[in-house]
């Protein structure tokens, strides 16, 4: 499904991702790990085509399209889901109506059926359970004065209505409390399918007792330095980052 | 960045859609001002001597301004200076008898409204709106008339008032806006040639929506209509007044004052979608928006409630007002003005508190683009009789791109210390980080805009009549249409 090739990315001229490889086929749940400044969201905001991100050189491939190419929006209407660590707020849009005008540019772009306004209310509190939001949060303007918690779900909740083929989800468990992790982390769960996959960004392991990866890749200095499957999250939980880290600068510096 | 730019490019390069010129036989008066001018529309349509005398009083007193000078210059506007001399005050299209039914109509005319979306055959019209249409300085249409008459409601052109109910007009016209009132007020009651006059009687609520639809289209000619609302005791009426011009290469004036009464517990609504010709890409031409509109709540327990949704012209230089004379009574003022190339508007309101409890809210919505310039000026006044005042006041401003402007300046004068005021302001900027989150969700930069701005201006579309609000959605959308995502 996803196909990174030598990834070099760069954030206001300083290179961030530097030679980064993956590859994510349908029904896999994949975990970047990594400290932080490490490259995880850089790798997360270049493959959905933030415009304060630049792809210097390396190739990506979502379906076999050139993902690279493609404005932002297309990637979404392609079936690529950001779950964004900072969502932003929108002053005076109410969030159900953008989840509908969100909804129906994507349904268009694929010639199907756009959603009247009762069709998606209802459709809309079907998802909501998923999250465990209420139904009022949604009435409110998008993400404006939601706490932290209620931003994740959120965004949860858009990945839901969208059933997206690739979600990238940018340390989802930042911030919040165990019962929440568990409601974000159940969240996801329903949403895995063997049709679809998940990049799972994140700096702790415990989001991945509840959401189990198939597998998971360390990045440090830009780069996949380990990649294995659920025991390489507990390792790096008993060792910490430091001793990978030591490990590659050891490498890098004897060339 | 450059989508973001490219966007601004485009909205700021929007064209007009209404600037089409209808192929119509005219009469004008002579080309500039003097006593004759005056006396030639007066004749024209015919009015009692009281009528003339009364423009002869502006006309000098229009005159002794210019001559000391007195030009308003405090607005945040600049413009090349006006020759009065070079403006034809009086345009009508012949033939001029007066009309029996709609058939008589020039059907240039009637195609001019179609174009506008505004059609006057009675039978095509939406169930609950009479329209008044005025073409250059007369005015044409009126529908609903006889449906409108069996409650007693008066809705007819001005001209017609002056005729056929003096007593009225002796009372109230000049009575909210005097003809000393300011510099463009004085020449409007000098040369006004048409305008809508309404009288809602006591204990009447008006059925239906009246409208009233101005038009621009002889070349040279200035707009000076006038417009008279009054809401006898315990009456209601919502009205709405839409806008337009041909697009030309020199800047025509629209001078217009319209004046509202309400008596006890009386409710007016007025809505306005001002859309004129705001001039092309570089500035050049456009509508000269000079407008006084002041509401008196004469009454107990009186309402007054503007609402505008300003769009069009090169220069808005507007302020709806409502004096709150009765006890209890309310004053309301929801804006919407959208500047983007070179348009300039200062706009804003003033509430004068002079009853005891009274109360006034002013929601302020500017939206710049391009080159614009958009400044919100207001001013509540609570006078030393007026205990208990209350007003509240939200001037937000939103900009697109980084060449335009947003000013606000608020005055408050406070001569009652029970008043409570309470005043809130932000700009914003549509942000990278909201843009990129809504492409992230498959919503192009276009709808991106249009989503944002909706819903920046939310709080003043819902205080209009449902089908004005879908009207002004797809105005604004208009505006904005074109853009690259």
């Amino acid at each position: 499904m996803l196909e990174v090739k030598d990834l070099h990315a760069s954030v206001g001229g300083v290179e961030i991702l530097k030679g980064l490889s993956l590859r994510v086929k349908a029904g896999e749940v994949h975990a970047i790990m990594g400290p932080n400044g490490s490259g995880k969201s850089t790798l997360a905001n270049v493959l959905a085509g933030n415009p304060s991100y630049t792809a210097t050189s390396g190739e990506v491939l979502f379906e076999g399209e050139d993902l690279l190419t493609m404005l932002p929006e297309n990637r979404a209407r392609a079936g690529l889901f950001l779950c964004f660590q900072h969502p932003t707020e929108i002053h005076g849009v109410r969030l159900d109506h953008f989840m509908r005008a969100s909804f129906n540019s994507i349904q268009k772009s694929k010639g199907l059926q756009e959603m009247d306004v009762l069709k998606f209310d209802r459709f809309l509190n079907e998802k909501v359970g998923i999250v465990e939001m209420d139904r009022n949060l949604t009435k409110r303007s998008v993400n404006e004065g939601f706490s932290g918690g209620e931003k994740k779900r959120n965004e949860i909740l858009q990945m839901a209505v969208l059933a997206p083929k690739l979600a990238i989800l940018d340390e989802p468990d930042s911030g919040l409390d165990v019962d929440a992790l568990r409601t974000v982390a159940e969240g996801i769960n329903q949403l895995r399918s063997p049709e679809n996959a998940i990049i799972l960004v994140t700096h702790y392991q415990r989001i991945l007792d509840y959401v189990v990866p198939d597998n998971v890749h360390v990045i440090i200095n830009g780069r996949i330095v380990k990649s294995g499957d659920k025991k390489l999250a507990l390792e790096i939980e008993a060792q910490g980052y430091d001793e990978l880290e030591k490990s590659v600068e050891s490498l890098q510096s004897s060339g | 960045m450059t989508t973001t730019n490219q966007v601004v490019k485009d909205v700021a390069k929007q064209e007009y859609k209404y600037g089409f010129v209808t192929d119509v036989e005219s009469e004008l008066a002579p080309r500039g001002l003097s006593e004759d001018t005056v006396r030639f529309i007066s004749a024209k349509k015919n009015e009692p001597e009281w009528m003339l005398e009364s423009r002869l009083k502006a006309y000098h007193h229009f005159v002794s301004l210019v001559e000391k000078e007195q030009l308003p210059t405090w607005a945040n506007i600049s413009y090349p200076p006006i020759d009065f001399q070079d403006i034809i005050y009086y345009a009508a299209p012949k033939p001029k008898e007066t009309l029996e039914s709609l058939d008589q109509i020039d059907p240039e005319i009637l195609k001019t409204y179609e174009k506008l979306g505004i059609p006057l055959e009675e039978q095509k019209l939406l169930a609950g709106v009479a329209v008044d249409a005025v073409f250059d300085s007369v005015s044409i249409a009126t529908t609903f008339r006889e449906e409108l008459a069996k409650q007693g409601i008066i809705f007819c052109s001005m001209s017609e008032a002056v005729q056929n109910h003096p007593d009225l007009i002796k009372k109230y016209l000049g009575s909210v806006v005097p003809y000393t009132d300011n510099f463009y007020a004085t020449l409007n009651a000098a040369v006004f040639s048409d305008g809508s006059f309404c009288y809602i009687p006591k204990g009447v609520r008006c059925p239906m929506e009246l409208t009233t639809y101005f038009r621009i289209n002889t070349q040279g000619s200035g707009q000076f209509e006038r417009t008279l609302i009054i809401a006898d005791e315990g009456s209601y009426v919502s009205y709405l007044e839409g806008c337009s011009a041909p697009m030309r290469d020199e800047n025509q004036l629209h001078a217009a004052v319209v004046e509202l009464y309400t008596a006890d517990n009386a409710e007016i609504k007025y809505s306005t979608i001002q859309n004129w010709y705001p001039g092309n890409e570089e500035g050049k031409g456009g509508i000269y928006n000079f407008v006084t509109k002041r509401g008196k709540c004469a009454g107990r327990n009186s309402k007054i409630s503007w609402t505008q949704v300003e769009t069009g012209s090169a220069i808005t230089w507007k302020y709806p007002s409502v004096i709150l004379q009765g006890d209890n009574s309310i004053g309301e003022f929801y804006s919407v003005a959208l500047t983007k190339g070179y348009q300039q508007a200062d706009t804003g309101t003033k509430m004068t508190h002079l009853g005891k409890n009274t109360r006034s809210t002013i929601i302020a919505k500017g939206i710049s683009a391009g080159h614009a310039q958009n400044t919100y000026r207001g001013l509540v006044r609570v006078m030393p009789k007026a205990t208990n005042a209350w007003n509240f006041t939200q001037c937000d401003s939103l900009l697109l791109g980084d060449q335009c402007g947003a000013h606000t300046t608020p005055y408050v004068e406070v001569r009652n210390n029970t008043a409570h005021l309470e005043h809130e302001a932000f700009t914003s900027k549509v942000s990278e980080d909201q843009l990129f989150y809504c492409n992230q969700r498959g919503i192009s930069t276009e709808e991106a805009h249009a989503l944002i701005i909706n819903g920046f201006c939310k709080d003043v579309f819902k205080q209009l009549p449902l089908e004005f609000a879908v009207e002004a959605t797809r105005l604004l959308e208009m505006n904005l249409e074109g853009t690259v995502g």
